[in-house]
């Protein structure tokens, strides 16, 4: 291609005053982008993709500057160009779609004003037909009814239907570079497909040239001509991306395609060679088999006897497939034959028609039902979750996926005794613990036994409390260890187990990464020996090299622990390596259920199979 | 909309009867003899009985509850022990007084308050924004009486420029007829300018100085909620969609960053409408705040009473206007309403 490229970043350095002195977020980048284009800038958190992205628009905050380098868009040299000049070109020759399209719109502002704020700052067209111009870019983007959501607020809108607002506004003045930051993190995998799709057809349309960054390989190489990985500032590899994924050139890539959860590999291969080698011998180290573990083991080794032994259960079929197995690293594909596994031990956790409503009209419906004769339109409620059953085995994991808003964590907070059931049955371990009020639970000794590992590791910890604080919360609340220093002990002792170095206990949240954070929580879900635990999106906000990390972390403590796992997650390619068995869940019920492998491998329902399709996958496997 | 408006009065009444009730059981519980105060120390034990025969305080307090509740329902706050005179006349009379006089102040201080939080939160470490950090410690540390005090001292005894702090309006001026009770209204609905002029001369001052006062939370809480709305995601598209400067201040960062501050605001006009008694003594303004004082200093219940009750009705008023404020900027609070 000898033609000038739209967009050429030559040699950027990006540097940020911070109170420690000068961070270079970014160091000498190149990338360029011809007429037409897709290029892909994958990297994790903290690589400057979205800071070179900000740099090509100058939409930098306060303290950042472009430091040295050009950047040249169709022969405008954007660094030297006025504030007017750069107000000129955003929007109208660069525009921006970016993460969480919720809080990029503004939210008392109907979406058709903020189409028409554009167009009337780039005057697009004259102030008689902009309210059309804006429908059109509504329909554009393929909104139904644009003429009734031109008056629609963001918060009346979903999640992917805000994106494509966003896309609208991007697009409505025929920019010729869309910058698509994480466009798609946070949607769900079908709407994630629906939203790429459409950027794709749309700049296709247009010739236009788009710059997609994403954290997710997947993602860059099912949508984009070119990547570029960056890690920690620099540009380490450019490639075409069916080549990039055929022979990766740099040993980071290597490694992120590596930790890439994906079709026929195991958790361990998600892992960096030398850990592979390195984790069993430094996992011995700093773990003792404790005496409670070795009860847990005992314990886990009798349920396999009792399970072996038979015992009738539910003669529900489906429920029936709740096989322990007991190879927990790896399920294997050879499942009892559902007739037979009928006849089993009573399972750890069983849930039986359990439904959650909640009343349509929210609070007020009450209120304006005490004053107003007129009887409420809609007396229905809202079945969150439908009448669900299924059981956990002792020593199993189990998947529960779904989209958003299909009850995935309703039906999870309610097993946790979070949230009180409308109906239905949990059984616990033989107790029934569906009638326990949620209030009343949190002091019962059961608690210990179930319990939780939180979606965002830095939410779910107190800012206030030191790691070593947040583990020992538990064990003050409901352990029966006492004295400051056996709690210690008993803290460096978990802090071992999760593979947390003992010197970074007395930080604060602050002052940990996303990966140690979730090793905290971890430690403080496992710190009263649970039977169950369950994990709520636990990797969803890490990198994946770190989720690679953390999900064999998991793994090795649900064996050694004999541990159960409910896990929540819209992640199929991880619930397939962490899980033996798969719930998928639509509409707050379930539509398919059986041992991973099989529901993963060759789904029966309808939409299983659309979920599946859904997500982009690298090209090729690495060897 | 109106239905909004309807439920909401709705919901005041019982917070109203609590009021009442409160209120009544709290003046009675007063300490001293309303009765023994108003015989004089000269009277004999005979003539304060009498007289607190005559108030019926010798009734049981449950009857005396539901007179005082079936005088209420007739518009009846009773009658001043000290003056005389019925409360609801002196409320009336006083209240626009305390009314005018707040407004001015909150305009005042909002007018400066304002643009200076928007400024100084769209320039951070300017000059401008340690200008606004100044302004508001200061006003906010220095006493009412004490800027009254002095602004009277400088404007008035060294400079002259302002009419003696005596009241809402000169002595040779009349007070223009009674329409809204705001003289600064009236005057211009009566054409009187003259008037109009003296009414705003003497305004000035106290105006002023509950401005100072009231400047401090309205500047923090603006240059506060601007400085988070500055930071969000849709500011940031409004930016990268090339949008004017102006635009993106105005009319996505400023209708945003509203919310908090009219709530400071709804709070501030409460607190000074009741508060502001300094302000009046130091003038000598003629308001509903020095009225309640001096009759809770003489355990004169009825202008107490009447008092406190205005004082939770112009509450509910001000938090329903409030509330239809938010609805009209926000329309996620419409949805609930």
């Amino acid at each position: 291609m000898t033609a000038q490229p739209l967009l050429d970043v030559h040699d950027l350095t990006v540097e940020f005053t911070t109170r420690r002195g000068i961070v270079k977020a970014v160091q000498h980048v190149n990338i360029s982008v011809a007429k037409g284009e897709t290029l892909g800038i994958v990297g994790e958190s903290g690589s400057g993709k979205s800071v070179t992205s900000y740099a090509v628009m100058r939409i930098l905050d306060r303290a950042g500057r472009i430091a040295e380098g050009s950047v040249m868009f169709s022969g405008i040299d954007v660094k030297a160009a006025s504030e007017n000049e750069m107000r000129d070109l955003r929007g109208r020759e660069i525009s921006m779609i970016f993460q969480n399209p919720r809080a990029a719109l503004n939210p008392i502002r109907k979406v058709g004003d903020q189409i028409e704020d554009v167009l009337r700052q780039h005057v697009q067209s004259a102030a008689s037909d902009r309210g059309e111009k804006a429908i059109e870019a509504l329909e554009q983007v393929k909104i139904a009814r644009p003429r009734e959501r031109y008056h629609a607020y963001p918060f009346e809108l979903s999640g992917g239907m805000c994106q494509r607002v966003v896309i609208a506004l991007a697009l409505a003045c025929n920019p010729q570079l869309l910058i698509a930051d994480e466009p798609t993190t946070g949607l769900d995998v079908t709407t994630q497909k629906a939203v790429m799709d459409l950027i794709v057809e749309l700049t296709k349309r247009r010739h236009m040239s788009t710059i997609l960054i994403t954290h997710d390989l997947g993602l860059a190489a099912a949508y984009c001509d070119r990547v570029v990985v960056m890690e920690k500032g620099r540009v380490v590899e450019t490639a075409n991306s069916a080549d990039i994924f055929a022979k990766p050139e740099h040993a980071y890539t290597k490694k992120l395609m590596r930790a890439t959860p994906r079709l026929g590999v195991s958790l361990r291969d998600l892992l960096p060679e030398e850990e592979v080698l390195a984790s069993p011998r430094t996992r011995g180290e700093h773990r003792p088999p404790s005496a409670a573990v070795l009860k847990e083991r005992r314990g886990e080794a009798s349920a396999m006897a009792r399970s072996a032994a038979g015992e009738r259960d539910s003669p529900r079929s489906g429920l029936a497939e709740a096989a322990p197995h007991p190879d927990p690293l790896r399920a294997s594909s050879a499942r009892l034959d559902p007739a037979k596994g009928g006849e089993r031990e009573q399972p750890l956790l069983l849930v039986e028609k359990l439904v959650k409503e909640y009343p349509r009209q929210g609070a007020s419906a009450v209120l304006s039902k005490l004053f107003s004769r007129k009887p409420p339109v809609e007396a229905e409620v809202f079945r969150a979750v439908d009448g669900i059953s299924f059981t956990v085995g002792h020593g199993e994991s189990v998947g529960l996926v779904g989209e958003s808003g299909c009850g995935k964590s309703t039906t999870s907070t309610m097993v946790m005794r979070l949230l009180d059931q409308s109906s239905g049955r949990i059984v616990f371990d033989g107790e029934e613990i569906g009638a326990i009020l949620p209030q009343a639970f949190a002091r019962l000794p059961l608690r210990k036994s179930i319990q939780m590992v939180f979606q965002d590791p830095t939410d779910s910890l107190n800012p206030r409390f030191t790691a070593a604080r947040a583990i020992a919360d538990p064990l003050l609340q409901l352990g029966d260890i006492r004295g400051r220093d056996a709690l210690r002990a008993r803290c460096e002792e978990l802090a071992g187990l999760v593979g947390l170095p003992v010197n970074l206990l007395d930080r604060f949240p602050h002052q940990l990464s996303g990966g140690q954070k979730a090793r905290v929580g971890i430690a403080r879900a496992i710190a009263l020996h649970p039977k169950l635990v369950i994990l709520d999106e636990p990797t969803a906000a890490l990198d994946v090299s770190v989720q690679a990390v953390v999900l064999n972390l998991l793994q090795d403590l649900k064996a050694s622990m004999g541990m159960s796992y409910l896990f929540v997650s819209h992640d199929l390619n991880v619930v397939r390596l962490l899980c033996d068995r798969v719930i998928v869940m639509r509409a707050g019920r379930i539509v398919e259920q059986g041992p991973s492998e099989r529901v993963l491998g060759d789904p029966q329902d309808a939409y299983t199979k659309e979920l599946l399709t859904a997500i982009p996958h690298p090209p090729l496997p690495v060897h | 909309m109106l239905t909004m408006i309807g439920k909401r009065l709705m919901f005041a009444i019982p917070s109203l009867i609590g009021v009442v009730i409160v209120t009544f059981l709290l003046t009675r519980a007063l300490p001293g003899d309303p009765a023994a105060y108003f015989a004089g120390p000269a009277a004999s034990k005979e003539a304060i009985e009498q007289i607190r025969k005559k108030l019926g305080f010798d009734k049981p307090l449950i009857e005396q509850f539901f007179r005082y509740t079936n005088d209420l329902a007739h518009g009846d706050f009773g009658n001043s022990l000290t003056t005389g005179q019925p409360v609801a006349t002196e409320i009336r009379n006083r209240l626009p007084a305390s009314a005018e006089l707040t407004l001015l102040g909150l305009i005042v201080s909002i007018t400066i308050a304002i643009p200076l939080g928007v400024l100084a939160a769209t320039r951070p470490g300017s000059w401008i924004d340690h200008l606004c950090r100044v302004t508001t410690t200061a006003g906010v540390s220095l006493p009412v009486f004490f800027t009254g005090l002095v602004l009277v001292y400088v404007f008035y005894f060294r400079l002259g420029w302002s009419p003696a702090p005596l009241g809402r309006l000169d002595v040779f001026y009349s007070a223009p007829p009674t329409v809204t009770g705001l003289y600064l209204i009236d005057a211009l609905i009566a054409r009187e300018f003259e008037t109009f002029r003296s009414a705003l001369s003497q305004l000035i001052l106290p105006a002023a100085t509950l401005g100072i006062f009231s400047l401090a939370p309205i500047a923090r809480m603006t240059r506060a909620s601007m400085l988070a709305v500055l930071a969000s995601d849709f500011v940031r598209t409004a930016r990268a969609s090339g949008l004017s400067p102006s635009t993106v201040i105005v009319t996505y960062a400023f209708r945003n960053a509203m919310l908090p501050v009219i709530t400071t605001l709804s709070m501030v006009f409460s607190f000074l409408l009741g508060a502001n008694v300094l302000v009046e003594k130091v003038f000598a303004w003629p308001g509903i705040g020095s009225y309640a004082v001096e009759a809770l200093i003489s355990s004169d219940f009825a202008p107490v009473q009447g008092f406190v009750l205005t004082m939770a009705v112009m509450y509910v008023l001000l938090n329903l206007f409030i509330d239809i404020l938010y609805g009209v900027i926000d329309p996620r609070v419409r949805l609930e309403g």
